[in-house]
């Protein structure tokens, strides 16, 4: 099994597609001299609007978390299922639900108008903050999730026996488990947070809501200034990096929450106060969720018949850049499912997708009109970021099939070809297939990179949504959105189900 | 013959030591209590462990750094003898084209034989879950019987069989390995599959592999160390 050579090319390729960019920002920024009087403020903003993000995220999904640790009621295992739908729900589309819902048309301001009080906005850092807490609370709960299910049952029969009233019982038992992992949580959703591009580019804006990722935008496409651009990336590449290593400590590596349909018989909270308590959570939780998704599904439909033109071949694009990023991060995966592979992989969490597209940007120039190649570089950088979640899910898997087979495998003296094609790939079949349709769903809504790269010509479909935003066609944009929803879940679904199917 | 020629086996804190000289042919028992290293002197002769020091010679020629698959050497281990995954044709097959290509008519024959031998023709399209405990041990012979090594060793394969099976299997692979003059070592720490299936018995204990003694010899008399573990 000469895994070596394969390995080292594959962990050679990631390195050199992200220091070599990183390398080229460095250089072009020279010594900051390109910051323009508003990027301190980009700085303050994206810190800001990142703590109250994690914040919210963590402290609402508390209750939720215990709700769903101790209650078992029909319809359970699909709000646990709703809360991993954000992770392959492309921004733009969650986006234009939480417009239809906190917009200025939408439905949260028409009852305040119906209750004569003041309409709010969803732009801003409230919009920011909002589609953030949209995102990241369903991650913070089940992180929080976990730790709940976590706890010795054991102990929870002896707080029972013991008769400790619900004060005692969180005091004794649960403050600590919520000391331990809220500020792993906290520091994973800021970290994301951190690098919000989508989010601030729709929702923000302005002097008084820019991040610095959004600014790194601005400079390339409004003034060109491919200098502050780059002191910009290294900036937010500074902030990623200090943020992801305290973020790597707090937390003991978060996983996808294996076994989270699991209740932990518990004897506390029967009383009528917790009930209602819990019940609130779960109902507030849901209409949270399901509203904009609900509502973009709703105000989607009319528009499909619209078809405007350049959808089809936007859609196109997009497919084809899902599919290539998924064929390469798989390629990069696979041999690199190990421990150091995985250490490796964290590269790139850590660089921003904006900061490598930048990086990329600026090495072609020299030779081709970026622009041209848009779709390719799109499909590059969102192989290079979800190879992070790849790993995390391939590795156990790996390593589990390497710890029982290998042995057989040596005895049989089976080629690397043969392990590979008989043993290792059919054994791996459902976390493959799991990673795959995670990479092809997150690369077919991605609004990040594309952005930076593409002229009027090309386009992907989140792109094109947006575009539509920008050019008030609403009713199109929600259109082109359901479109857009429904084939990244597709996708999803088709790998998913490929790697399950006689498997 | 295969020599054990000074070798030191460490792990950890744990030494073992062993020298001597096996027959080709031969049936040798390997007995200890757990923990002795039985297991792991089983792992230097197939090449999943190095030792520290010494030599492993087949008929003269120095194996000790040949990977598991390049030495004259097949084994059964205690679990996993199949991948749960493939049928049992293409299990065999692995066995007999490590490159993983298509199987020739003759492979397919060899195969068919194979399972016939061991009781077990028309198996083939199985997959190893959809097989009782004693068909999947019979199938992991058959294994071995196609891998065709002149070195066999078994390492406790039929500890989950009941009495009556094991001994069934115990005298199959005798029949198996007088048949194709193989040598084979049985690692177990029951002293009646010593006594019924192997000539001459390593004792492993203290530290030490001992060279093999005739088996009756052998608890007919026990050493200090064999009296401790038997109990007697």
């Amino acid at each position: 099994m000469a895994r070596g050579p394969v390995a080292i090319i594959a962990a050679l390729a990631v390195l050199a597609l992200t220091l070599v960019p990183l390398g080229a920002v460095m250089i072009r920024a020279g010594g900051f001299a390109g910051f323009a009087p508003g990027d301190m403020e980009a700085v303050r903003f994206t810190l800001w609007q990142a703590t109250l993000s994690a914040l919210f995220s963590v402290l609402a999904a508390v209750p939720v978390a215990r709700a769903l640790a101790r209650r078992n009621f029909p319809g359970r295992g699909l709000l646990v299922a709703l809360l991993g739908a954000p992770f392959i729900l492309p921004v733009i589309v969650a986006v234009l639900g939480l417009i239809a819902t906190f917009g200025t048309n939408g439905i949260v301001n028409r009852a305040l108008a119906a209750l004569g009080l003041p309409e709010t906005t969803i732009y801003g850092l409230h919009g920011v903050v909002i589609a953030h807490v949209f995102f990241n609370l369903p991650l913070a709960t089940r992180l929080i999730l976990q730790g709940w299910l976590a706890m010795p049952g054991e102990r929870l029969r002896l707080a029972a026996s013991l008769g400790l009233t619900p004060w005692a019982m969180f005091r004794t038992l649960e403050l600590p488990m919520l000391a331990r992992i809220l500020p792993g949580a906290f520091a994973v959703i800021f970290v994301i947070c951190l690098s919000s591009f989508a989010v601030a580019l729709t929702l923000g804006g302005g002097p008084r809501a820019t991040t610095v990722e959004l600014a790194i935008y601005q400079a390339m496409r409004f003034d060109f200034d491919l200098g502050r651009a780059a002191a910009l990336s290294v900036v937010q590449l500074a902030l990623a990096m200090v943020a992801g290593l305290v973020a790597l400590r707090l937390s003991g590596g978060a996983g996808f929450g294996a076994g989270l349909d699991r209740i932990v018989p518990r004897w506390d909270g029967q009383g009528a106060v917790a009930r209602s308590l819990d019940a609130g959570a779960i109902a507030a939780v849901a209409l949270f969720l399901l509203t904009p998704l609900v509502l973009v599904t709703l105000r989607g439909l009319p528009g499909l018949v619209m078809l405007p033109p350049g959808m089809l071949e936007a859609a196109w694009n997009s497919l084809w850049v899902a599919l290539v990023s998924t064929a390469l991060c798989l390629t990069w995966a696979l041999p690199l499912a190990t421990r150091r592979g995985e250490l490796l992989g964290l590269l790139g969490i850590a660089l921003s997708p904006l900061v490598l597209g930048t990086g990329l940007f600026l090495i072609v120039r020299p030779y081709v009109n970026p622009f041209t190649l848009a779709l390719p570089v799109t499909a590059l950088v969102n192989a290079l970021v979800s190879l992070p979640f790849a790993l995390r899910i391939l590795r156990p898997e790996a390593e589990a099939i390497r710890a029982d087979h290998a042995r057989l495998a040596q005895s049989l003296g089976l080629t690397p070809w043969a392990w590979t094609r008989w043993v290792f790939l059919p054994r791996l079949r459902r976390p493959l297939g799991f990673a795959a349709g995670l990479t092809a769903a997150l690369s077919m809504g991605d609004l990040g990179v594309i952005a930076l790269f593409a002229d009027p010509e090309r386009a992907t479909l989140p792109l094109y949504v947006y575009r539509l935003m920008g050019s008030y066609q609403m009713a199109a944009a929600q259109g082109a959105a359901l479109v857009l929803l429904a084939s990244s879940l597709a996708l999803f679904w088709a790998f998913d189900r490929g790697g399950r199917v006689d498997a | 013959m295969l020599e054990l020629a000074d070798l030191t086996i460490r792990a950890g804190a744990f030494t073992l030591r062993a020298d001597m000289t096996l027959q080709p042919g031969e049936r040798v028992a390997v007995i200890g209590p757990s923990g002795a290293g039985k297991s792991t002197l089983l792992d230097v002769i197939a090449g999943f462990y190095a030792p520290e020091a010494g030599v492993v010679r087949w008929q003269g020629r120095d194996i000790t750094g040949l990977a598991p698959g390049a030495r004259p050497v097949s084994i059964l281990f205690q679990d996993q003898n199949l991948f749960p995954h493939l049928s049992l044709a293409r299990n065999l097959g692995l066995a007999l084209r490590p490159g993983g290509g298509r199987l020739g008519e003759a492979d397919t024959m060899n195969v068919e034989e194979a399972l016939a031998e061991v009781g077990l023709a028309g198996f083939g399209a199985r997959k190893p879950a959809q097989l009782s405990g004693g068909q999947a041990s019979r199938a992991a012979l058959a294994r071995v019987m196609l891998q065709d090594r002149p070195v066999l060793l078994l390492d406790e394969p039929f500890a989950a069989l009941g009495p009556a099976l094991k001994t069934e299997m115990l005298d199959r692979v005798a029949a198996l390995a007088e048949a194709r003059g193989a040598l084979t070592l049985l690692v177990s720490h029951d002293p009646a599959d010593a006594r019924r299936f192997a000539e001459r018995t390593v004792l492993v204990a203290d530290g030490v592999a001992h060279p093999p003694r005739d088996t009756k010899a052998l608890f007919d008399d026990p050493p200090a160390a064999l009296a401790a573990y038997l109990g007697a």
